[in-house]
Formats: C-alpha cells, structure tokens, sequence
C-alpha cells in the first residue's frame, strides 16, 4: 500500500484526467452521437421496413379474404336468382296452364252453349220442317185419303205418333 | 517482504482463487442446465469474480 | 559427472514449471554469483519497466567501455516551483547529472525528481531516531533503500513517456472514430474500419450498458462507456506491443479513470439511490443507522476496487512475462530457455485476453454502478 502511494504521480494523474476527458468530450461530439445515431437510425430503418412488411402481408390477407367473401356473396346472390327465375318459370307456367285451362273451359262451354243452341236452332227447324212435312203429307194425305175417311185418320194418328217418339 | 507477509499473500491467493474457481464451476453447471440463460450467467459471474478478485488484490496490496 | 549434468537441467525444468523462485535456486553452483547479479539486474529492469520515466527510451545498452547508451528522444520536463519551469529532460542525463533552470537544480533519484543543490545532496530524514546522513544523487554507495528523501519535491506536470503514450492514444481513437463516424454519413452501413468496431460499439451497447443502466437511461452514459472501454483496450494492447509502455500499471491512471466513473456515479445518482444509501428503506431503524456508514464507504470502496483490478492485473500480466522473459538468460541452456520462450508466448496470448478482459470489467463494473445510481424505486 504504502509502495502503491509513494508511487503515485500527481502529473500522471492530471495528464490523465485532463486527457481523457478531453477525448470523451470531443468523441462524444465527433464520433459516438453520429454513429449512435446512424446505427439507431439504421435500426429505425430496419425496424420500419418489416413492419411495414407486416402489414403489406395483413392488408394482403385482408384483401385475399374480402376477395373470398364477395366471391361468396356473388355466388349466393346467384343462387338467389336463380331459384327467383326457377320460382317465376314455374309460377309462369302454372299461370299459364290456369289460363289456358280457364280459357278451354270456357270455349268448351261456348261451344257446348252453341252446340245446344244449334241443335235447339236444328230441333225446332226439324220441328218447322216436320210441321211443313207434315202438312204437306198431310195435305198429300188429305188429297189422296179424302176418299176413304177411315184411313185418313189412321195414317193422321201413325204420322203422329211418329213425330212424338222423336 | 517477510514470512508472514508471504505466507498471508498465500493464503489470499488460495482464497480467491477457491471462490473464483467456485464461481466458475457453478456457473458453468448453471450454464448446463440453461443454456439459453448463458448470457446472463456469464455476466453475472464476470461480476462477481472481479468483486472476490477486488478484493483479493486489495488484501495483497495490504499484506 | 556427465549424468549430474543432465540431472541438474532436468531438476531446472521440474522447477521451472513449478515456480521460477525455486528454479533460480538450483542454478548451478559454478554460476552462482553470475546469475546472483544477473537476478538483480533482470529485477533491476523489470521495476524500471514498470516505472515511468522522463525521457522516450526504446532501449539502452552498456559499451565495452562501459558508457551507458540510450536510443530514443527526451521529453519536456515541466515543473511547478514559485513558478512554471520548463526544460528538456536530457539535462538530466539520464538521472546521471543534475538540472539547472533559473538557479533552481533538480536532480533524479528513484525516478522522481526532487529539488537538490547544485551537486546534487539528496538529503535522507532517517526512519531510525534522528540519524540523517546524505548521500550522492547518482548513487554510488546507496544503500539505504526504504529512507525517504527529505528534500523539496516540485509539484510535477512533466510530459513523461506515459503521457506521451496517453495522447498518442487519445489522438489515434479520435482519428480512427471519427473517420467511423464521418462514413455514416454516405451509407447507413459500416464501411472499412468500422465493420470491425460497429461490433464492438454495439457490443458495448447492447451487453454492457442496456442490461445493466436499463432501457430508458442508457443513452447518457454511453459516451463515457464507450470512451473507457476503448481507452483501456487500447493501452492495453499497446502496452504488450514491444514499446513496453504500460501506461494503465501506473495507480495515477487508473485512480483518475476511476475518479471519473465515481463523479459520475455520485453526480447522476436519485433521490432513491441516496436513500438506499443513507436510510435503507425495509430494514429496522437501528440497522438503518448501521447501515448508513457501510453503505457510504461502499460508493468509496467501489471505484477503488475498479482502479486497484485494472492495475493490479496488468502489472501483475507485466511482471510474470518479464520474469519468464528474465528466464531465459538466467537459464541458459538448451532446455530452460525454449521452455521459458514458449511459456512467454502462451502467457502473452494470455495477456492480450486480460487487456480486452480489464478493459470489459472496468466498463461492465462502470455501468453497474451507473444502473445501481439511476435505478427507480420498485418497492
């Protein structure tokens, strides 16, 4: 100990201290700050670069998944149509076999309602035509039976009855 | 120097050296059995070797 | 006799490696008082080495006609004595003659200077009673080795061959470090040097001061880390280059290296650093009152311990290798001396280790005890 402070130089000691820090001032301004702050600037810069390679992926992801769901949605909406269009062919043609059905109902009883209103037309023609006839015969009858009274009655009533079973 | 002084500086170096060798052994069984610790052992049986070290010399200055 | 001989060299080796004291002593009786003066004199070096000195000596050597040469340059001595003194010091000759400045003389003696008449008394104050005796300078006949000189010693700010080295450092971290810091303005990324020292810088950053200091606070004391760690480094990488100049064995050095790291400690310390230390929260009032001295010596023992492990570590490092080095020619022979060579080697490697491990220590510490004065209350 006491060899450690006889050693001891007071001008080492000063050299030494005023040296150093002088160094650590000027090294601190010339060297240490710009290459603390490059090295960190640099660190910023790599720090900065994945995470904006983050998020490049996420917003990809983001992108892929929107993509995904519109394509659903597309694809349901799709779907949705076509079952509307299914629904409206089929309502179509319901309606229209309805209509079509309603319409031939209806011709078919127009034409039933003609039909019966031809024959009613025919019958009472035929029954015009069987009164004519039968007056013609009759008068025909009359002419050649006016002689035998008998059988002009007799063919009268025959005649007659003819035209009732009809 | 005389003999008590020698033989104290002895003991001193012995000393020290049984405790850093101590600090070494067991940080390096630390080290074992956590490698992904070894950083930090290291640093703290850096630490604690220089402080018994310290010392040891601290008592050679006085022996 | 033959079989002697061999079994002497292999005695030297077993003892070489048990302990170079034991092996001196099993030195040949033939060479005895040879290799006595050749132990003193490698001693001799070995504590000169680990000095100071006034003047640049890259080294110096003995002529046949015993003249002491010296390659290498002087240095400006300068001297605080009722007025600033400054001089070459080659007017010392190599401590071998007296300077004269002004009518005042100095003269060197056990590598400090001390103010002596115009020959040069170095006047001894006795440990033992009142006995005073004077003695030459340059010493002849010295032979009391622990008196203390009682004459006037000037206050010292002379550039010595440390402070030289000091300064080359500082000048050459300033240029390297800056021209680091002027190439990150062209690109982000580190070109030429400081691919090398980006690593380290980060290293510093990321290992030493955010673990330690925490996430939010580390920033201010980054300069000074980075400065300390690279500082030590660097002096003591130099100092194992064959220059020899071991500026951080000096205590000067590292006592103001750790001045510095406990100014800032104390300057920089909260509220709750200071109540830890004088009224430690948790503990019992009479215990708090003990604790108060031990915890104030604490902030005093810690930077001591940070300068007495710097130089004690590299001094240490210096004086084994330069006794392994001393081996070598105390040895001899063919055996002894490529042995001392290759343990020189292996304990060199060694070295260059403990500098970038002192220089780790010294900042880790640092920034522990920075951690420990900003620390935020979490009870």
């Amino acid at each position: 100990m006491e060899k450690l402070i006889e050693q001891f130089s007071f001008g080492l000691f000063f050299w030494q201290l005023l040296l150093f820090v002088a160094l650590l001032f000027l090294l601190r301004k010339y060297a240490w700050k710009p290459i603390l702050g490059a090295v960190e600037k640099r660190e910023e810069g790599i720090k900065g670069a994945l995470e904006a390679a983050e998020a490049a992926k996420k917003e990809m992801q983001n992108v892929t998944a929107d993509s995904e769901r519109l394509l659903k949605e597309a694809r349901a909406e799709r779907d949705v149509l076509l079952k509307e269009a299914r629904d409206i062919k089929a309502n179509i043609i319901a309606e229209a076999k309805e209509q079509a059905q309603v319409e031939g109902d209806k011709m078919i009883k127009q034409a039933q309602a003609t039909i019966e209103s031809e024959k009613k037309a025919a019958v009472a023609d035929i029954k015009a035509q069987v009164a004519n006839l039968s007056v013609e015969i009759a008068e025909k009858v009359i002419k050649q039976e006016l002689s035998d009274k008998g059988k002009q009655e007799k063919l009268v009533e025959d005649m007659l009855g003819d035209i009732k079973l009809n | 120097m005389t003999i008590p002084n020698i033989v104290g500086a002895g003991l001193i170096v012995i000393g020290a050296g049984l405790g850093i060798g101590r600090i070494g052994g067991q940080a390096m069984e630390a080290i074992a059995r956590q490698p992904e610790a070894s950083g930090k052992i290291q640093t703290a049986m850096l630490i604690a070797a220089a402080l018994i070290e310290g010392i040891g010399f601290a008592a050679l200055f006085a022996a | 006799m033959r079989y002697s001989f061999f079994s002497k060299k292999l005695v030297a080796v077993i003892f070489l490696i048990a302990g170079f004291v034991s092996a001196q002593n099993h030195e040949g009786e033939e060479v005895e008082t040879g290799a006595h003066d050749l132990k003193t004199q490698i001693k001799e070096y070995i504590d000169h080495h680990l000095l100071d000195s006034y003047d640049f000596n890259l080294y110096s050597y003995t002529t046949d006609q015993g003249e002491h040469k010296y390659i290498g340059f002087p240095l400006p001595v300068i001297l605080w004595d009722n007025g600033l003194k400054v001089f070459s010091s080659s007017q010392f000759e190599h401590g071998e003659a007296v300077a004269e400045v002004d009518g005042n003389h100095y003269a060197l003696y056990h590598n400090k200077i001390y103010k002596t008449d115009a020959e040069g008394t170095i006047n001894f104050g006795g440990h033992h009673g009142d006995e005073t005796h004077t003695e030459d300078a340059f010493g002849e006949n010295l032979v009391v080795d622990d008196a203390h000189p009682t004459n006037e010693k000037p206050l010292d700010f002379s550039i010595t061959k440390n402070v030289v080295f000091i300064m080359a450092v500082a000048l050459l971290m300033f240029l390297v470090f800056r021209s680091m810091a002027k190439r990150y303005q062209k690109s982000t990324m580190p070109r030429g040097v400081g691919r090398f020292l980006e690593p380290l810088v980060l290293f510093v950053r990321d290992e030493i001061a955010i673990p330690n200091i925490g996430e939010h606070k580390y920033k201010r004391y980054m300069s000074y880390l980075l400065t300390v760690f690279f500082f030590v480094w660097v002096i003591n990488l130099l100092g194992l280059t064959p220059l020899g100049v071991n500026v951080t064995n000096n205590i000067a050095v590292t006592f103001a290296l750790a001045m510095i790291t406990y100014l800032i400690t104390t300057f920089t310390g909260n509220k709750n650093y200071w109540k830890h230390i004088f009224w430690m929260p948790g503990v019992p009032v009479p215990m708090k009152i003990i604790l108060a001295p031990i915890e104030l010596l604490g902030t005093f023992i810690k930077p001591f311990s940070l300068m007495i492990r710097l130089y004690a570590n590299i001094t240490a490092g210096h004086v084994v290798l330069m006794s392994i080095i001393g081996l070598m020619f105390i040895f001899k022979n063919w055996i002894g001396s490529p042995l001392s060579f290759l343990l020189a080697f292996a304990l060199s490697l060694l070295e260059l280790l403990v500098a970038a491990l002192q220089a780790y220590i010294f900042t880790m510490l640092s920034a522990l005890y920075f951690g420990m004065a900003v620390e935020e209350d979490h009870h």
